[in-house]
Protein backbone atom coordinates (compact mmCIF):
# COMPACT_ATOMS: atom_id res chain seq x y z
CA UNK A 1 0.00 0.00 0.00
CA UNK A 2 1.06 3.82 -0.64
CA UNK A 3 2.00 4.97 2.56
CA UNK A 4 0.82 8.22 1.55
CA UNK A 5 -2.67 6.97 1.85
CA UNK A 6 -1.80 5.84 5.83
CA UNK A 7 -0.59 9.39 6.81
CA UNK A 8 -3.98 10.72 4.58
CA UNK A 9 -6.52 8.99 6.21
CA UNK A 10 -5.15 9.43 9.92
CA UNK A 11 -5.30 12.98 9.00
CA UNK A 12 -8.71 12.39 7.61
CA UNK A 13 -9.53 10.67 10.86
CA UNK A 14 -8.04 13.61 13.35
CA UNK A 15 -9.53 16.62 11.46
CA UNK A 16 -12.74 14.56 11.65
CA UNK A 17 -12.43 13.65 15.27
CA UNK A 18 -11.23 17.52 15.73
CA UNK A 19 -14.54 18.56 14.35
CA UNK A 20 -17.09 16.39 16.28
CA UNK A 21 -15.38 18.15 19.13
CA UNK A 22 -15.30 21.59 18.30
CA UNK A 23 -19.67 21.41 17.07
CA UNK A 24 -20.32 18.79 20.34
CA UNK A 25 -18.72 20.03 23.14
CA UNK A 26 -19.95 23.09 25.41
CA UNK A 27 -16.93 24.51 27.10
CA UNK A 28 -15.22 26.53 24.87
CA UNK A 29 -11.61 25.58 25.86
CA UNK A 30 -12.25 22.38 24.66
CA UNK A 31 -14.51 23.66 21.02
CA UNK A 32 -10.52 25.35 20.51
CA UNK A 33 -8.73 21.63 21.74
CA UNK A 34 -10.81 20.50 18.47
CA UNK A 35 -10.05 23.50 16.57
CA UNK A 36 -6.11 22.71 17.23
CA UNK A 37 -6.78 18.89 16.27
CA UNK A 38 -7.92 20.12 13.03
CA UNK A 39 -5.22 22.86 12.08
CA UNK A 40 -2.30 19.69 12.97
CA UNK A 41 -4.37 17.08 10.94
CA UNK A 42 -3.68 19.90 8.11
CA UNK A 43 0.00 20.63 8.64
CA UNK A 44 0.45 16.24 8.62
CA UNK A 45 -1.28 16.58 5.64
CA UNK A 46 1.10 19.39 4.45
CA UNK A 47 3.84 17.42 5.44
CA UNK A 48 3.13 13.75 3.69
CA UNK A 49 3.02 15.81 0.86
CA UNK A 50 5.99 17.39 1.12
CA UNK A 51 7.48 14.00 1.90
CA UNK A 52 6.54 11.91 -0.90
CA UNK A 53 6.03 14.55 -3.03
CA UNK A 54 8.03 15.18 -6.34
CA UNK A 55 10.23 17.86 -5.37
CA UNK A 56 11.04 17.62 -1.48
CA UNK A 57 13.99 19.69 -1.52
CA UNK A 58 12.39 22.74 -2.56
CA UNK A 59 10.87 22.43 1.12
CA UNK A 60 7.30 23.99 0.12
CA UNK A 61 5.09 21.77 2.20
CA UNK A 62 7.67 22.17 5.09
CA UNK A 63 7.87 25.67 5.15
CA UNK A 64 3.79 26.03 4.61
CA UNK A 65 3.58 23.68 8.46
CA UNK A 66 6.32 25.19 9.79
CA UNK A 67 4.23 28.89 9.61
CA UNK A 68 1.19 27.00 10.14
CA UNK A 69 2.93 26.41 13.18
CA UNK A 70 3.22 29.81 14.15
CA UNK A 71 -0.13 30.94 12.96
CA UNK A 72 -1.78 27.93 15.33
CA UNK A 73 0.37 29.35 18.44
CA UNK A 74 -0.97 33.03 17.78
CA UNK A 75 -4.25 32.07 17.22
CA UNK A 76 -4.11 29.75 20.50
CA UNK A 77 -2.92 32.35 22.35
CA UNK A 78 -5.52 35.44 21.53
CA UNK A 79 -8.66 32.66 21.49
CA UNK A 80 -7.85 31.40 25.07
CA UNK A 81 -6.77 34.96 26.01
CA UNK A 82 -10.72 35.73 24.74
CA UNK A 83 -12.00 32.88 26.93
CA UNK A 84 -10.53 34.09 29.68
CA UNK A 85 -12.14 37.80 29.85
CA UNK A 86 -15.27 35.83 29.15
CA UNK A 87 -15.43 34.00 32.13
CA UNK A 88 -14.14 36.99 33.95
CA UNK A 89 -17.32 38.73 31.99
CA UNK A 90 -19.96 36.02 32.11
CA UNK A 91 -18.59 33.73 34.96
CA UNK A 92 -19.27 30.86 32.65
CA UNK A 93 -17.09 29.22 29.81
CA UNK A 94 -20.47 27.42 28.35
CA UNK A 95 -21.00 28.32 24.63
CA UNK A 96 -24.81 27.11 24.91
CA UNK A 97 -25.06 30.41 27.70
CA UNK A 98 -23.66 32.47 25.69
CA UNK A 99 -26.60 34.07 23.68
CA UNK A 100 -25.71 38.13 23.91
CA UNK A 101 -23.38 39.78 21.66
CA UNK A 102 -24.00 42.79 24.19
CA UNK A 103 -22.85 42.78 27.56
CA UNK B 1 3.34 0.43 6.10
CA UNK B 2 5.68 -0.11 8.79
CA UNK B 3 4.03 -1.20 12.45
CA UNK B 4 6.17 1.99 13.72
CA UNK B 5 3.45 3.57 11.26
CA UNK B 6 0.47 2.08 13.14
CA UNK B 7 1.51 2.27 16.46
CA UNK B 8 2.01 6.09 16.36
CA UNK B 9 -1.29 6.37 14.14
CA UNK B 10 -3.01 4.64 17.22
CA UNK B 11 -1.20 6.77 19.44
CA UNK B 12 -2.19 9.91 18.35
CA UNK B 13 -5.91 9.01 17.18
CA UNK B 14 -6.36 7.61 20.92
CA UNK B 15 -4.94 10.67 22.35
CA UNK B 16 -7.28 12.80 20.06
CA UNK B 17 -10.42 10.82 20.79
CA UNK B 18 -9.70 11.01 24.90
CA UNK B 19 -8.90 14.49 24.19
CA UNK B 20 -12.66 15.10 22.82
CA UNK B 21 -14.72 12.62 24.63
CA UNK B 22 -13.37 12.76 28.36
CA UNK B 23 -15.40 14.16 30.79
CA UNK B 24 -13.00 16.53 33.07
CA UNK B 25 -11.56 19.16 31.38
CA UNK B 26 -7.88 18.72 32.87
CA UNK B 27 -8.05 14.74 31.04
CA UNK B 28 -8.74 16.60 27.86
CA UNK B 29 -5.88 18.96 28.50
CA UNK B 30 -3.46 16.07 28.80
CA UNK B 31 -4.65 13.46 26.35
CA UNK B 32 -4.52 16.68 23.68
CA UNK B 33 -0.55 16.74 24.56
CA UNK B 34 -0.39 12.68 23.61
CA UNK B 35 -1.92 13.85 20.22
CA UNK B 36 0.44 16.49 19.71
CA UNK B 37 3.35 14.26 20.83
CA UNK B 38 2.27 11.31 18.53
CA UNK B 39 1.78 13.85 15.71
CA UNK B 40 5.73 14.86 16.29
CA UNK B 41 6.74 11.51 16.35
CA UNK B 42 4.57 10.91 13.21
CA UNK B 43 6.80 14.40 11.41
CA UNK B 44 9.70 11.97 12.75
CA UNK B 45 8.52 9.20 11.08
CA UNK B 46 8.30 11.51 7.42
CA UNK B 47 11.60 12.76 8.02
CA UNK B 48 10.71 16.12 8.67
CA UNK B 49 12.83 16.55 11.92
CA UNK B 50 12.93 20.17 12.05
CA UNK B 51 8.90 20.40 11.91
CA UNK B 52 8.91 17.40 14.59
CA UNK B 53 10.72 19.14 17.26
CA UNK B 54 8.95 22.68 16.09
CA UNK B 55 5.68 20.90 16.85
CA UNK B 56 7.11 19.35 19.96
CA UNK B 57 8.39 22.61 21.21
CA UNK B 58 5.34 24.85 19.92
CA UNK B 59 2.59 22.82 21.04
CA UNK B 60 3.83 20.27 23.61
CA UNK B 61 5.94 23.27 25.35
CA UNK B 62 3.27 26.21 25.05
CA UNK B 63 -0.37 25.64 23.45
CA UNK B 64 -0.71 22.16 25.81
CA UNK B 65 0.61 24.76 28.64
CA UNK B 66 -1.67 27.90 27.54
CA UNK B 67 -4.58 25.35 27.62
CA UNK B 68 -4.02 24.12 31.43
CA UNK B 69 -3.47 27.68 32.45
CA UNK B 70 -6.94 28.68 31.01
CA UNK B 71 -8.66 25.61 32.49
CA UNK B 72 -7.62 26.30 36.01
CA UNK B 73 -8.20 30.25 35.83
CA UNK B 74 -11.54 29.73 34.41
CA UNK B 75 -12.10 27.03 36.81
CA UNK B 76 -13.11 24.26 34.14
CA UNK B 77 -11.80 21.37 35.67
CA UNK B 78 -15.07 20.94 37.81
CA UNK B 79 -17.01 18.87 35.98
CA UNK B 80 -20.41 19.92 34.89
CA UNK B 81 -23.01 17.94 36.84
CA UNK B 82 -25.09 17.89 33.31
CA UNK B 83 -23.45 16.96 30.38
CA UNK B 84 -20.89 18.54 28.56
CA UNK B 85 -22.23 18.08 25.34
CA UNK B 86 -24.25 21.06 23.35
CA UNK B 87 -27.75 21.07 22.99
CA UNK B 88 -27.60 18.90 19.32
CA UNK B 89 -24.57 17.03 19.66
CA UNK B 90 -25.96 14.24 17.20
CA UNK B 91 -25.99 17.43 14.13
CA UNK B 92 -22.13 17.83 14.81
CA UNK B 93 -21.37 14.21 14.78
CA UNK B 94 -23.59 13.59 11.88
CA UNK B 95 -21.28 16.26 10.25
CA UNK B 96 -18.12 15.40 11.76
CA UNK B 97 -18.67 11.65 10.02
CA UNK B 98 -20.10 12.86 6.79
CA UNK B 99 -16.62 14.93 6.34
CA UNK B 100 -14.97 12.03 6.86
CA UNK B 101 -16.27 9.81 4.83
CA UNK B 102 -16.26 12.22 2.12
CA UNK B 103 -11.88 12.89 2.49
CA UNK B 104 -11.53 8.76 2.98
CA UNK B 105 -13.38 9.01 -0.28
CA UNK B 106 -11.06 11.44 -2.15
CA UNK B 107 -8.43 9.73 -0.51
CA UNK B 108 -9.00 5.99 -1.52
CA UNK B 109 -10.28 6.93 -4.78
CA UNK B 110 -7.25 9.28 -5.95
CA UNK B 111 -4.81 6.45 -4.75
CA UNK B 112 -3.35 5.68 -8.61
CA UNK B 113 -2.91 9.31 -8.89
CA UNK B 114 -1.39 10.20 -5.96
CA UNK B 115 2.81 10.74 -6.09
CA UNK B 116 5.10 7.43 -4.69
CA UNK B 117 2.15 4.97 -5.97
CA UNK B 118 4.72 3.71 -8.79
CA UNK B 119 5.70 0.93 -6.08
CA UNK B 120 9.09 2.20 -5.81
CA UNK B 121 9.91 3.60 -2.40
CA UNK B 122 10.79 7.40 -2.41
CA UNK B 123 14.40 7.86 -1.01
CA UNK B 124 14.50 10.19 2.27
CA UNK B 125 14.85 13.62 1.29
CA UNK B 126 18.34 14.92 3.10
CA UNK B 127 17.15 18.43 4.46
CA UNK B 128 18.86 19.91 6.96
CA UNK B 129 18.53 23.00 9.20
CA UNK B 130 20.85 24.42 7.13
CA UNK B 131 19.08 24.01 4.50
CA UNK B 132 15.57 25.57 5.97
CA UNK B 133 17.63 28.50 7.45
CA UNK B 134 19.15 29.21 4.12
CA UNK B 135 15.76 29.34 2.80
CA UNK B 136 14.05 31.14 5.82
CA UNK B 137 16.71 33.83 4.99
CA UNK B 138 16.11 33.62 1.44
CA UNK B 139 13.28 32.66 -0.67
CA UNK B 140 10.83 33.20 2.20
CA UNK B 141 11.86 36.11 4.46
CA UNK B 142 9.07 37.94 3.65
CA UNK B 143 6.46 35.66 4.95
CA UNK B 144 9.19 35.12 8.08
CA UNK B 145 8.87 38.96 8.55
CA UNK B 146 5.11 38.36 8.20
CA UNK B 147 4.71 35.91 10.80
CA UNK B 148 6.80 38.29 13.33
CA UNK B 149 4.26 40.31 13.12
CA UNK B 150 1.73 38.70 13.60
CA UNK B 151 2.94 37.01 16.44
CA UNK B 152 3.71 40.91 17.76
CA UNK B 153 -0.05 41.64 17.34
CA UNK B 154 -1.16 38.56 18.97
CA UNK B 155 0.97 39.25 22.04
CA UNK B 156 -0.08 42.59 22.08
CA UNK B 157 -3.72 41.46 21.44
CA UNK B 158 -3.44 38.71 23.92
CA UNK B 159 -2.17 40.74 26.84
CA UNK B 160 -5.46 43.84 25.52
CA UNK B 161 -8.07 41.43 25.58
CA UNK B 162 -7.08 39.88 29.14
CA UNK B 163 -6.06 42.68 30.69
CA UNK B 164 -8.60 43.75 33.90
CA UNK B 165 -11.00 46.21 33.35
CA UNK B 166 -10.99 49.21 34.90
CA UNK B 167 -13.63 50.07 37.20
CA UNK B 168 -14.87 53.50 35.64
CA UNK B 169 -15.22 51.13 32.30
CA UNK B 170 -17.92 49.36 33.55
Amino acid sequence: MNPLIGYLLVAALLFAIGLAGALTRRNAILVLIGIELMLNAANLNLIAFWRYGPHPEALTGMMFAIFSIAVAAAEAAVGLGLVIQIHRHAHTTDLDAMNRMKG
Amino acid sequence: MSIVFYIIAGLSVAGALAAVLLKNTVHCALALTVAFAGLALMFLELDAQFAGFAQILVYIGAVAILVVFAILLTRGSETPKDTVYSRNPIIGLVTAAGIFAMLGWAVLHSAQALPGSGGTPMAAPTVTVMDIGNSLMGRYVLPLEIVALLLTAALIGAVIVAMHEKESAK
